[in-house]
């Protein structure tokens, strides 16, 4: 949604920035589709004990993730707090994995042994699934770290969100990667809340990107809710790391439809703030571009919707139906 | 072969090291221009550059997770703590991080690093300069713990851990950095989870590591004028601990005594003598006892300080009454 505060300070960015075609904007809408699907029928496997633990869902969230995933390139790196399963899922990893491990399953991304918070991928160089607030800032800082060391041009995004700001892994790791100039990306899921408490209760600058200036460390500060707008600013950062290795702060402004976990409420906001934000939900904004301003046949997104549900089907059946996860002990150590 | 201080050991063994494989690199506060806050990585800089030898800021937290996501990408960091005290605000990335991320990834990402630098009481350096950290890291699945006594042990012992593929806690002793011996010059690998007997003898088991294995060497030869024949063992690496040499030598003896220069409460000896009342029950004629530092945080007054810590008069005292001879 806009807002005055919308304040962008990449300079010379070209004014189509935001321009699109149904054949990059249908994929990134179907991938985000897919999200919302996964993660409702998480919550639903969720209310009946399939899933346990701590579930954290990114519903409302999903441009931030599929929009930054796509500016990257395969060989980039991707680390991500607990609220990740659109982020691995973006990078490539099917819903059954990610489903599966959510159900304690041996065919789930990390064989049930990370379950909803701790997923990773070697294969895609998705490197968690954390679940210490700001803990994983500084593992992102040291993935680039060997980029650079070893002369590659890769690029490496850290994802977390408003309330990682306020601790020490969050600015030692920005203190280390503008230092040395690694080619890092640090995104910044603003969705307004730590769990229950507002930003406004939790840091006297609201401009979350104003932390960049102490470290001479280049920023950008939109809102989420075009997966486009948000491919493109995270491209001129990711470009700018790969050629240059400068890292950037970007703050995404956005929003959890939902509770921080299954086990919140939301009872510390009121109907008609979430109703105000639901107003710039990114699936709806990309459906419109993609039949208001693309011209996209409505049946054409009709058809996408019914795959996805049998995809989304599938990968609860997938998930019933696995294996439980039956061994713990290879994987403490390596031998 | 040549007799060099425990310094100028892991000096070699990090040398060799980086010589052997480029993905090794240094990282901590003062390890490169200043040539190491104890000069353990004196020359390093010269000859390996900026690149393997870094320098940081004083962010043990970020420099820590620095090192384990480089560590998870194909580098082998070897994290210098300037004290091991400073670890405490990298802990975190140690045990939330480092310790858990192979189990957690199922097996996709290792972590092959090593933390080193000195742990424990150094001289009169107060409070919060002081600490032994063996008994929080052992607590820990997945690291290992390493602490060696002697500069041979040094140099295997660290090479060994930079080429283990999981993160290993390298405990060092400022108070051994100037102690010499003789070290095997080149290709010297000490295999972590085997203890080393460092005197023979037939009435009691003495278990010790670090700057303790010295300051127990000197009891049991006050015990030997004495009359009293004390075997000495050193366990060497802590996790994986060879409980199998210490159940070993006290099966022998039928006595022991575990001698730390931590705490009591929760330290690692009580692990040790739990392990050897359940497999050498039958063949103990005494309750295993343990000399450990005082329970307080360290004072910095010299005599103070002496008085905490385990003294060649303290162990004499605990292996005459598991000898029954007080």
């Amino acid at each position: 949604m806009s807002s005055s505060a919308d304040i962008r300070i990449e300079p010379d960015t070209p004014e189509n920035l935001e321009a699109t075609t149904e054949e990059e904007l249908l994929p990134l809408y179907r991938t985000m589709l897919s999200i919302r699907r996964m993660e409702e029928a998480s919550a639903k496997a969720y209310s009946v004990g399939k899933i346990g633990g701590f579930l954290h869902l990114a519903i409302g969230q999903e441009a931030v993730c599929t929009g930054a995933v796509a500016a990257l390139r395969p060989e980039d790196y991707v680390t991500a707090t607990y609220r990740e399963h659109g982020h691995i899922y973006a990078r490539g990893a099917s819903a059954r994995s990610i489903l599966a491990e959510m159900w304690g399953k041996k065919t789930g991304v990390v064989k049930g042994l990370g379950g909803s918070m701790h997923m990773f991928s070697k294969e895609l160089n998705f490197l968690g699934g954390h679940g210490i607030v700001g803990g994983h800032v500084p593992i992102g800082v040291g993935a680039a770290f060997k980029a650079k060391y070893q002369g590659e041009k890769r690029v490496s995004t850290v994802f977390f969100g408003d309330g990682s700001v306020t601790i020490g892994g969050f600015a030692e790791g920005l203190a280390l990667a503008a230092l040395w100039k690694l080619p890092v990306v640090f995104i910044c899921e603003n969705n307004q809340y730590s769990m229950g408490t507002p930003l406004h209760r939790t840091t006297a600058a609201p401009d979350l990107t104003q932390r960049a200036l102490a470290y001479d460390m280049d920023r950008d500060r939109f809102d989420g809710d075009d997966v486009i707008k948000v491919k493109r600013r995270v491209a001129l950062a990711v470009e700018r790391a790969r050629e240059t290795n400068r890292p950037t702060l970007i703050e995404v402004r956005t929003y959890r439809f939902r509770g921080h976990s299954m086990s919140d409420p939301g009872l510390y906001r009121t109907r008609e703030e979430v109703a105000e934000w639901k107003k710039g939900d990114p699936l709806v904004r990309a459906k419109r571009r993609l039949i208001e301003e693309l011209g996209v046949d409505e049946d054409k997104i009709t058809a996408i919707a019914a795959e996805v549900k049998e995809e989304i089907a599938d990968a609860v059946r997938f998930a019933d139906t696995s294996p439980v996860s039956d061994s713990y002990f290879p994987y403490v150590l390596k031998e | 072969m040549p007799i060099i201080s425990y310094r100028e050991a892991l000096n070699a063994a990090l040398r060799e090291e980086m010589q052997r494989d480029e993905s090794v690199f240094l990282m901590g506060e003062e390890v490169g221009h200043y040539q190491g806050a104890y000069k353990v990585s004196q020359g390093l800089l010269e000859e390996f550059s900026e690149r393997r030898v870094v320098d940081t800021p004083i962010a043990e937290l970020g420099f820590s997770g620095v090192g384990v996501g480089a560590a998870m990408v194909g580098l082998r960091p070897i994290i210098e703590f300037m004290s091991f005290n400073f670890s405490l605000v990298a802990i975190d990335q140690i045990i939330n991080h480092a310790a858990k991320m192979y189990q957690m990834s199922a097996g996709q990402y290792n972590i092959p690093m090593v933390f080193r630098g000195p742990s424990g009481p150094a001289v009169q350096v107060g409070a919060q300069h002081s600490q032994s950290f063996e008994s929080y890291y052992c607590y820990v699945p997945g690291l290992k713990v390493v602490c060696p006594s002697t500069p041979a042990d040094a140099k295997g012992l660290l090479k060994t851990a930079i080429r283990d593929d999981n993160p290993v806690v390298f405990l060092e002793s400022e108070l051994l950095y100037n102690a010499t011996g003789e070290v095997p010059e080149g290709e010297h690998l000490v295999p972590f989870g085997k203890a080393d007997i460092k005197r023979p003898g037939k009435e009691v088991t003495l278990i010790a590591w670090s700057k303790m294995v010295e300051v127990v060497l000197d009891a049991a030869k006050e015990l030997e004028a004495l009359g009293i024949d004390a075997e000495v063992i050193d366990p060497r690496s802590l996790r994986p601990l060879d409980t199998d040499a210490l159940v070993e030598s006290v099966k022998k003896t039928g006595r022991c005594v575990i001698v730390e220069v931590g705490w009591s409460m929760c330290g690692l000896g009580a692990e040790i003598a739990f392990q050897l009342q359940r497999e050498c029950l039958d063949y103990l004629d005494a309750p295993v006892e343990r000399v450990t530092s005082d329970d307080v945080p360290m004072p910095y007054a010299k005599n103070l300080e002496q008085e905490v810590m385990p003294q060649v008069k303290d162990i004499v005292a605990a292996v005459k009454h598991v000898l029954y001879l007080d």
